[in-house]
């Protein structure tokens, strides 16, 4: 028999042995992906020669459930909602019809997961940033977003003026939403965070008043006043702390070749006022929320 | 070392030629066993690390969960949401004993006025049992504050502890029950044949020897608790999953979720050996 005693020197005699065992961390990191080309010429994006997940078809991903104002009824394909009619509008431009568009639930956290994507690319309110933009490929922007504080009438912070007033709020927000970077760098509230799993349920702690306020962008901040919650405001919005504007880009796999494609689709969008007119058709009334300083 | 005075043996007693040798031979053995395991499970460990590293997909499998630049920006914020885990399942678990001694008690009460307790523990463990802890965690965490009744509590943490409590003081019911009812009956009517009233027959019989031998499965529910006080995080709490989601979403990069893992193992695992040894031992004691 063996005695504990020798099982636990043998045990760190083998310990010792498997960590100065050599670890090829001297292997190279190669990224099996080119770096995708910028600026190609105008036939690289004829809709025969476009790498696609499905040939002949445009696979695009979104989270379920799909929120309003982004997308209407849960259901990507309607082509309504801002996000949903941006998308139609980017797939038209590269000479896909309405019917060689697919779309694919994708949920976040998968969206950004290595290896194989599941779509072409995907739109789910995901911001640009630079720590982001490393993993993952966007496109330009095609919303530049601003976010907004939402509070029941008559609390604390209903009245509040500027950002200085919000910070003894107990403040809720989704998790995986720039919101909450927001939050922590331009209010820099005293009380800890409430961050949730869904949209959802960060509405539910403002209607139970666990929460003073929540943080969202200011389309849905207005889908939250008008349809979700009786008896709420929007106080205010804010930008970012670095004064760069937010926007929102879809998402494409690392390298993909995609990406220039679809930057001339959104540039020529920009460029007809198209992308205008959706978005007031969509996000119209998401103006004139007062400016939080 | 003990001294041979002690073992009654006459003094000037020596070990004999033979059973040194006996005792070198099992030295020997011993420690070829011991080397052998050893060098098999250094070569094992190596195979596997190669076949990892050497797989094509590895290098991204490393950046993607294997960052230490990420690893070491995430591991204080999921640290200190850790404390909060910590927090939970040290408050959780007297409270959960507490719960599922009472009504396994309350299942054990044979008197027909007590039929509507004993209804009632069968209906709480039932319903407890069969609704999934994440669940009850919502219902609580959101419902409670909801109702908007005086005196509520508006802790996050709080709420997680007292959805906890109800979920798993029904798992834990059960395994107090299986312990009384595993003490033979003989020991009941022994007691009761002492002059010991039901009570007493509970307190000072019943219940001491069915507790020592439902411990080794008591604790594996504890280490289940541990790692389910995670859920709590879906009410709105920081806690360490929770951190290590926010910094996954913020730099698109799995390997604060690895942080969270291991500090979960690193509490679960002295608990696991910790049931093993207390298993074992009363194994060893059944066997004498």
């Amino acid at each position: 028999m063996v005695r504990p005693s020798m099982l636990l020197a043998l045990g760190a005699l083998a310990a010792t042995a498997v960590a100065c065992a050599p670890a090829s961390e001297t292997t190279t990191q190669t990224s099996s992906a080119a770096p995708s080309a910028s600026g190609a010429a105008a036939g690289a994006c004829a809709k025969d020669g476009l790498a696609l997940k499905t040939p002949g078809k445009l696979t695009i991903g979104t989270d379920k459930p799909a929120y309003e104002p982004w997308f209407n009824g849960d259901d990507p394909s309607n082509g309504k909602g801002f996000e949903s009619a941006v998308a139609y509008a980017v797939a038209g431009q590269m000479g896909f019809a309405e019917g060689d568009v697919t779309w694919a639930t994708v949920k976040f956290d998968s969206a950004f997961a290595p290896g194989a994507k599941q779509f072409d690319f995907d739109v789910n309110q995901v911001s640009v940033t630079p720590d982001r933009a490393k993993v993952v490929d966007f496109s330009k922007g095609y919303y530049t977003v601003k976010q907004a504080v939402v509070a029941l009438d008559g609390s604390k912070v209903a009245a509040a003026t500027g950002l200085a007033d919000l910070k003894d709020a107990k403040i809720g927000v989704q998790v995986g939403t720039t919101s909450l970077q927001a939050v922590k760098d331009v209010i820099q509230p005293s009380a800890e965070l409430n961050v949730y799993n869904e949209q959802i349920d960060a509405v539910n702690a403002l209607k139970n008043k666990q929460v003073d306020a929540v943080v969202v962008d200011l389309p849905t901040a207005f889908y939250v006043t008008a349809a979700q919650v009786e008896n709420s405001k929007i106080v205010g919005q804010f930008g970012t702390a670095s004064g760069v504007p937010e926007v929102f880009g879809a998402v494409f796999e690392k390298g993909s070749p995609l990406v220039s494609c679809v930057n001339e689709a959104i540039d020529k969008l920009t460029a007809s006022g198209e992308l205008a007119k959706i978005e007031t058709e969509w996000l119209g009334s998401a103006a004139g929320a007062p400016e939080l300083k | 070392m003990r001294n041979d005075e002690s073992l009654g043996l006459p003094a000037g007693w020596t070990k004999s030629e033979r059973q040194l040798e006996r005792e070198r031979l099992r030295r020997k053995s011993s420690l070829r066993s011991g080397s052998v395991a050893t060098v098999s499970t250094i070569i094992v460990i190596v195979l596997l690390l190669w076949l990892f590293t050497a797989s094509p997909g590895w290098p991204r499998v490393r950046d993607t969960f294997f960052d230490p630049e990420q690893f070491a920006k995430a591991l204080p914020d999921v640290l200190s949401g850790f404390l909060l885990n910590i927090k939970i399942f040290l408050i959780a678990e007297p409270l959960i004993l507490l719960v599922g001694l009472l009504v396994a008690l309350a299942r054990n009460l044979t008197a027909p006025v007590f039929f509507p307790l004993r209804a009632l523990a069968v209906v709480y463990t039932d319903v407890f049992r069969g609704v999934p802890t994440i669940l009850i965690i919502y219902l609580v965490g959101f419902g409670l504050p909801a109702l908007g009744l005086q005196g509520t509590p508006t802790d996050l943490a709080t709420l997680g502890i007292i959805a906890l409590t109800l979920s798993y003081g029904a798992y834990v019911a059960e395994v107090f029950r299986a312990g009384i009812e595993s003490v033979h009956p003989s020991q009941r009517a022994a007691a009761r044949s002492l002059g010991l009233s039901h009570g007493q027959t509970m307190r000072h019989v019943v219940v001491p020897q069915a507790v020592r031998r439902v411990v080794p499965p008591l604790l594996n529910d504890f280490v289940s608790l541990q790692k389910d006080t995670a859920l709590v995080a879906t009410i709105g709490p920081l806690e360490a999953l929770r951190q290590a989601q926010i910094h996954v979403a913020g730099n698109f990069n799995y390997t604060p979720y690895l942080v969270a893992a291991l500090l979960f193992i690193l509490l679960t695992i002295p608990m696991a050996r910790f049931t093993d040894y207390l298993a074992a031992r009363s194994q060893r004691r059944r066997s004498q």
